[in-house]
């Protein structure tokens, strides 16, 4: 009884916060755009009964899906985001993974401290971190004027409104994403597992290779989705630091809901996105626990 | 105990969009009244006054057709509040609670009647033209001194915009506006919501994509009072308030703002009640509040932007009723033009066509 109230708790958090959102943007999906307050048809009618019902659903067809394959559009923004996002996770990884390591292997009183300061930039808006970047990269930012007073540059270089300053902003705002599950993982590492393994005649860095890393394994998958999921539907970072040219699905979305005012056409493009997303994961999942049970 | 209760109680019913009746909830644009009218308002009637501010048409929009916005007021531009009377967010005024609407004036009147008929649901708050923001040092330096800043050929020309683009160009990210006034450079009308001269627009738009540095609709301010671009497509009192900046930081940087020659877009931002208002009562009364000629003027004369209020100009203050670029002269006025909303397919249409210039997509 106990446990069947335990485990009732979670599934009903993810029944009222996941699965009752997704199924009224999947409704909306299904509807048409109409000039009414909401702005869609059909709206469910209980008055009227079964036949009320029935009406509804003979309204609902998936219009909104063949339109999303007609225009080459919406592909090419799932393609970029992705790629976008993808890279930007990359190069996440590739400067979060030596500060988690500096932090794991700093003197144990450290550590607090360390942790205090990745966690620090959390307490200033995200809207605030992000526009402050605009400050740093524009023409005449502190960027530039910094490298052209030391004479490294003769011209200004133009960073912002360009995809790179989107992976700067990208990397910057989830780099904490990325360093606390690589940290906690490497620091619950045996050390005396690389002394072995030097024992045995291993380089420095082929111990690292060859232990290390697959140890940190776990802390690096989820540090990677935690980056890629949210930058791919990311909203905020191309719009304040993306040219016009950076076409990203959160865009496309907002463009559809705002602009065309087609609330069914931007739930489809949500759809989409999700199916997107969770496909990717879910194999990736079963694909892990086929390893780990042949391992076993 | 009983005094929490009662907080969390009135904060419910707050949030279940039943504000008491004593208050009165008004949503409009950011930096856009003198804050002491509202201190005013609050002690000449007693109501309790909520002041929200938006900085997009469309984020109103989404909010009022979503419904239960819990707001008695709220300040939509004209085609976005002809396509909301449509859907039927809008309440009818009832004019025996407003005795200062005889102080509206006709020539503003008789425009906004076009997208509220007979201004049955709206009155007007402030109305600008959209134009050209000029750093005319930086400019003439480039273009000459005969360089034609009062004209679209300053940046749709794209020998011009070549020129300009490594200074920077900026332009609204708002299709209503530029497409019209691409449309209007044709010599097309710019109200047209036929897709196949819509589609001209990217004659003008599409050669000089590649010299605009950034579409979008506010940082034009900043980035002209720094100096940081060049041209921007914008609105008046925006641009009028990067001058005021520019001039308080006394950085040498001097901008103008210029109606465009061949006709500059005309815009009304109006005051309109919600259907589903939880105080319409009090909404009037702000209404009535703020068409008072004295208050009017109070508003226009903190943010630079003209209104249509007869009764106010005698209370305007010299740099807002004699700046042309606020309020201009009748032949001024008689080159621009407005526009209506567009039907949902052509909306779609204006939008690809937004996305392609945009991204080249």
């Amino acid at each position: 009884m106990r446990r069947a109230v335990l485990i009732a708790v979670p599934y009903l958090w993810l029944l009222a916060l996941f699965l009752v959102p997704f199924i009224i943007v999947l409704k909306i999906s299904l509807s048409d755009i109409a000039l009414a307050r909401p702005p869609y048809t059909p709206q469910l009618d209980l008055n009227e009964g079964w036949a009320g019902i029935r009406a509804f659903f003979a309204g609902l067809d998936f219009e909104n899906f063949t339109f999303l394959s007609t225009d080459d559009l919406y592909w090419k923004a799932y393609l970029s985001s992705v790629r976008i996002a993808g890279i930007a996770t990359l190069c996440t990884l590739l400067v979060g993974y030596p500060i988690a390591y500096g932090m794991a292997r700093a003197p144990q009183e450290w550590r607090p401290t360390l942790l205090m300061l990745v966690i620090l930039p959390f307490w200033t808006s995200f809207l605030i971190r992000v526009y402050s970047w605009i400050g740093i990269l524009s023409s005449e930012g502190v960027l530039n004027q910094f490298l052209m007073g030391i004479g490294l540059i003769g011209e200004p270089l133009t960073i912002l409104n360009t995809n790179t300053a989107v992976y700067i902003g990208i990397v910057y705002t989830y780099l904490p994403f990325m360093i606390l599950p690589i940290y906690s993982a490497l620091e619950k590492m045996d050390e005396s597992l690389l002394e072995a393994a030097e024992d045995l005649g291993s380089s420095r860095f082929s111990a690292f290779w060859l232990v290390t890393i697959p140890l940190s394994r776990n802390g690096i998958v989820a540090g990677c989705f935690l980056v890629f999921i949210p930058s791919i539907g990311e909203f905020v970072i191309p719009s304040l630091l993306g040219g016009s040219d950076t076409l990203m699905i959160g865009k496309v979305l907002w463009e559809e809901f705002f602009s065309n005012r087609d609330w069914p056409v931007a739930s489809a493009v949500a759809v989409v996105l999700l199916l997107i997303l969770i496909i990717p994961i879910v194999l990736f999942q079963r694909s892990e626990e086929n390893a780990r049970e042949a391992g076993r | 105990m009983t005094k929490t209760l009662v907080t969390i109680t009135a904060s419910l019913a707050l949030a279940a969009g039943m504000a008491a009746a004593e208050e009165v909830r008004v949503y409009n644009w950011s930096d856009y009244i003198d804050e002491s009218l509202l201190e005013k308002f609050e002690q000449e009637t007693g109501y309790e006054l909520i002041y929200d501010v938006f900085d997009s048409n469309e984020v109103l929009e989404t909010k009022m057709l979503a419904g239960g916005s819990g707001y008695d007021v709220v300040v939509p531009t004209g085609t976005f509040l002809q396509r909301q009377i449509t859907a039927g967010a809008f309440q009818k005024l009832d004019k025996s609670k407003l005795p200062n609407i005889d102080n509206m004036w006709d020539v503003i009147s008789d425009r906004t009647a076009k997208y509220d008929p007979g201004n049955e649901y709206s009155i007007n708050y402030m109305w600008g033209t959209t134009g050209l923001g000029v750093n005319e040092g930086k400019v003439k330096e480039i273009l000459g001194e005969d360089a034609p800043i009062s004209s679209w050929d300053l940046i749709f020309k794209p020998e011009n915009a070549e020129k300009l683009a490594d200074c920077g160009i900026h332009m609204l990210d708002a299709p209503a506006e530029m497409i019209p006034a691409a449309l209007n450079y044709l010599g097309e009308d710019p109200d047209s919501h036929d897709p196949d001269v819509i589609a001209r627009a990217e004659e003008v738009l599409l050669p000089i994509r590649p010299y605009i540095q950034k579409f979008h609709s506010s940082e034009y301010i900043n980035a002209l009072a720094n100096g940081d671009i060049c041209v921007a497509v914008g609105w008046s009192g925006d641009v009028l308030q990067a001058r005021d900046r520019a001039a308080e930081a006394d950085n040498g940087v001097v901008i103008g703002y210029y109606a465009p020659d061949e006709g500059a877009q005309m815009w009304f931002d109006q005051m309109a009640i919600p259907v589903d208002a939880p105080n319409p009562e009090g909404a009037h009364a702000f209404l009535n509040f703020i068409m008072d000629a004295q208050n009017m003027a109070a508003a226009s004369n903190y943010v630079y932007y003209a209104n249509g209020n007869k009764a106010a100009q005698e209370y305007l203050a010299e740099d807002v009723i004699g700046d042309p670029a606020i309020y201009p002269s009748a032949a001024a006025l008689d080159n621009t033009f407005t526009t209506t909303p567009f039907p949902p397919r052509v909306q779609r249409t204006v939008t690809r066509l937004w996305t392609k210039i945009k991204s080249g997509t």
